[in-house]
């Protein structure tokens, strides 16, 4: 794989019973690349956890997914509510999640943190009111520890 | 130890079985998605009392073995029908998911 390839996905805000599409998707095209399984494994997590995030919070968003040898970059863009306390917010265990959400499962305030833990280098850019920009970097060479 | 294999050797039911030479090892008990696909490893039994959809997407993502639900939980046939499309194997058993737990470590 000598250029850089993008995945681009449009991810629906409001199917929760089809939410994931876009990461099983990553999760099959990285598989048929050859991807190490412990970095599809990270990238899948990662990228889920945003997925469900922009579900959850945002009405749905976009996700892209760059692919090359070296890195995989995940980048979701939303135009939700935006995060008020992005520290607060990266607490484990820190949810706004509904009570409806918290049933199907959600909700239990690890999205942020398991993203964090499965990549090499997140950035998140909010404004409230506005959206939200997440990027997140996983390294194919190396790992995070 | 396959999945085929593991379901002849503890007796839980199979809701469906797309994948039977899949390589079962090791447990995981939860519910709440984002803790299984945070703490749950790669060919795991995930033992859950979770229904909706949303568990094959994280069986899949998460790479588990197969799903056990535990409790006498039983799924939509749309969940069994999706979970079969995507390859992800479905037991179940009445037993409570502590009791599942030690039928899986009797045989892996």
């Amino acid at each position: 794989m000598s250029e850089k390839l993008v995945f681009r996905f449009d991810v629906s805000g409001n199917d929760f019973t089809s939410a994931g599409q876009a990461s099983v998707q990553v999760k099959k095209n990285l598989r048929q690349l050859g991807f190490d399984n412990e970095i599809i494994r990270r990238v899948s997590i990662a990228m889920y956890e945003g997925e469900i995030n922009m579900v959850i919070h945002a009405g749905g968003g976009v996700a892209e997914v760059h692919v090359c040898e070296e890195y995989i970059e995940i980048i979701l863009d939303d135009h939700g509510p935006g995060i008020k306390d992005i520290e607060k917010a990266m607490q484990a265990g820190y949810s706004t999640a509904s009570e409806t959400i918290r049933s199907l499962g959600f909700g239990a305030g690890m999205g942020l943190p398991n993203m964090k833990k499965n990549s090499d280098e997140m950035k998140i850019t909010s404004e409230v009111g506005v959206g939200t920009r997440i990027v997140m970097k996983i390294n194919c060479k190396g790992t995070n520890e | 130890m396959t999945a085929e294999k593991f379901v002849e050797s503890t007796g839980f039911k199979v809701v469906c079985m797309p994948n039977p030479e899949r390589n079962i090892s090791g447990a995981y008990i939860g519910d709440l998605l984002s803790w299984v696909m945070g703490r749950a490893e790669s060919d795991n039994v995930w033992i859950t009392i979770m229904s909706n959809s949303n568990i094959v997407a994280v069986a899949t993502l998460a790479d588990v073995g197969c799903i056990l639900l535990a409790e006498g939980v039983t799924l939509d046939s749309e969940v069994v029908a999706l979970a079969a499309e995507k390859g992800v194997n479905i037991l179940s058993t009445d037993v409570s998911c502590y009791d599942a737990a030690i039928e899986v470590s009797k045989v892996i």
